[in-house]
């Protein structure tokens, strides 16, 4: 896989402080799973945390804290590792977790014209789901109020700004408008999490969309 | 091992956690980490009591979890942080935090001593560097990774050389792949 748009400073350091809203988590998460040069960033803002625990100034203990603790873990097994999460397919294991296993237990939901969403179950401060988009097709032309990223699975699309492939990562924010259409071959199969409900500029989607929760 | 623990292998005392179950070694990791934790999770937000409940609750993760420590790609202030930052999450905020696919050849069972030296020296290094900075930038790291900060608010440019580390994760990564395929 040569993934060419990446995660931006922000989002890793967000990721690495726990500051992302649950959805975006999920989608950085995601493209961590597909991406060493991005896992090998993380870890620098991880380390950079490390840095920042290791300078707080000492808040002492209560008194018999260690033996509590002592006690505590004396009744621990060492290797109580849950299995790793395993990735399903074309789903890196995050994702797979999120979907319960691989692709055929995504409970899609019809946008017509061919065009497919699952809202995945995350917290409410922004919204995750899986969007499939057949070959050819064109997600309707959108803004958007807030941040959304999509991060291309399977297929491929492109907009206005560049080609997006397996493991790449669009991020648009309020500045971007953009019509993706996805390429011809396999259907597009994409991640998206936004902090904001889209908006389209075409009328009936526009009007449908308190119903499409998106 | 140094009394003002300046030069304590960290590391090492993990291992015979790890190794030995050595109580000992424990013992010198929590008074060195557990008053830390407790004050990044009180600089978070939670009050005393939560904070050395917490700070407990992560010093037995480390007992746990000594065996997925890998010392060659993190300090052991690094992991500390990571257990430390997802406690945060799941006991002051309340929500879930989705973790990257783990790497399916773990830690090393021989690291490269050269490189674990440097992953353990990157603490240090970062510490200096952060100490450093003006005194508005640092802070607004500090509250980064405090949860002070909305992740719009948040400056992506550090003025820190994260880039070394990157770099040095980078090829090892490279590396291991490689052997594995």
């Amino acid at each position: 896989m040569s993934i060419r748009h990446h995660l931006s400073d922000q989002l890793l350091m967000g990721y690495s402080a726990g500051e992302l809203p649950e959805a975006f988590g999920l989608v950085v998460a995601t493209h961590v799973s597909l991406c060493d040069e991005c896992r090998a960033r993380l870890a620098s803002y991880d380390a950079l945390g490390g840095a920042v625990l290791d300078l707080a100034e000492d808040v002492d203990m209560s008194e018999g804290s260690l033996d509590a603790c002592l006690a505590r873990i004396d009744g621990l097994a060492q290797a109580n590792a849950r299995a790793p999460l395993k990735r399903a397919g074309i789903l890196p294991a995050p994702l797979a977790d999120y979907v319960g296993g691989g692709l055929e237990k995504v409970k899609w939901r019809s946008l017509g014209r061919g065009v497919k969403q699952a809202i995945l179950p995350t917290g409410r401060d922004a919204s995750a789901r899986l969007l499939y988009i057949p070959a050819g097709q064109a997600v309707p032309d959108h803004g958007h109020r807030g941040m959304e990223l999509t991060l291309v699975l399977q297929g491929a699309f492109r907009d206005e700004t560049d080609r997006f492939g397996p493991g790449d990562l669009e991020i648009a924010d309020e500045a971007t408008e953009h019509t993706p259409i996805a390429e011809e071959g396999a259907a597009c199969i994409c991640l998206a999490a936004t902090d904001a409900p889209l908006r389209f500029n075409a009328m009936i989607p526009r009007l449908a969309q308190p119903f499409l929760r998106i | 091992m140094q009394a003002d623990g300046t030069e304590t292998d960290w590391a090492a005392l993990v291992s015979r956690v790890r190794d030995h179950q050595d109580k000992g070694a424990f013992a010198l990791l929590f008074r060195h980490f557990a008053p830390r934790v407790k004050a990044f999770l009180m600089k978070s937000g939670a009050d005393a009591a939560l904070a050395e409940e917490c700070a407990q609750d992560v010093m037995a993760t480390l007992w746990q979890k000594a065996h997925l420590f890998d010392p060659a790609r993190a300090s052991v202030a690094t992991w500390v942080f990571t257990i430390a930052r997802n406690r945060r999450i799941d006991a002051l905020r309340k929500a879930r935090r989705p973790e990257p696919e783990e790497l399916t050849w773990g830690p090393e069972p021989e690291p490269d001593q050269a490189e674990v030296m440097d992953a353990q020296q990157d603490t240090e290094r970062l510490g200096e560097a952060l100490a450093r900075l003006p005194e508005k930038q640092r802070a607004l790291i500090l509250r980064a990774f405090y949860g002070d900060l909305s992740h719009s608010e948040i400056a992506a440019e550090t003025g820190l050389p994260l880039g070394t580390i990157k770099s040095r994760i980078r090829l090892a990564l490279e590396r291991l792949r490689q052997q594995m395929t």
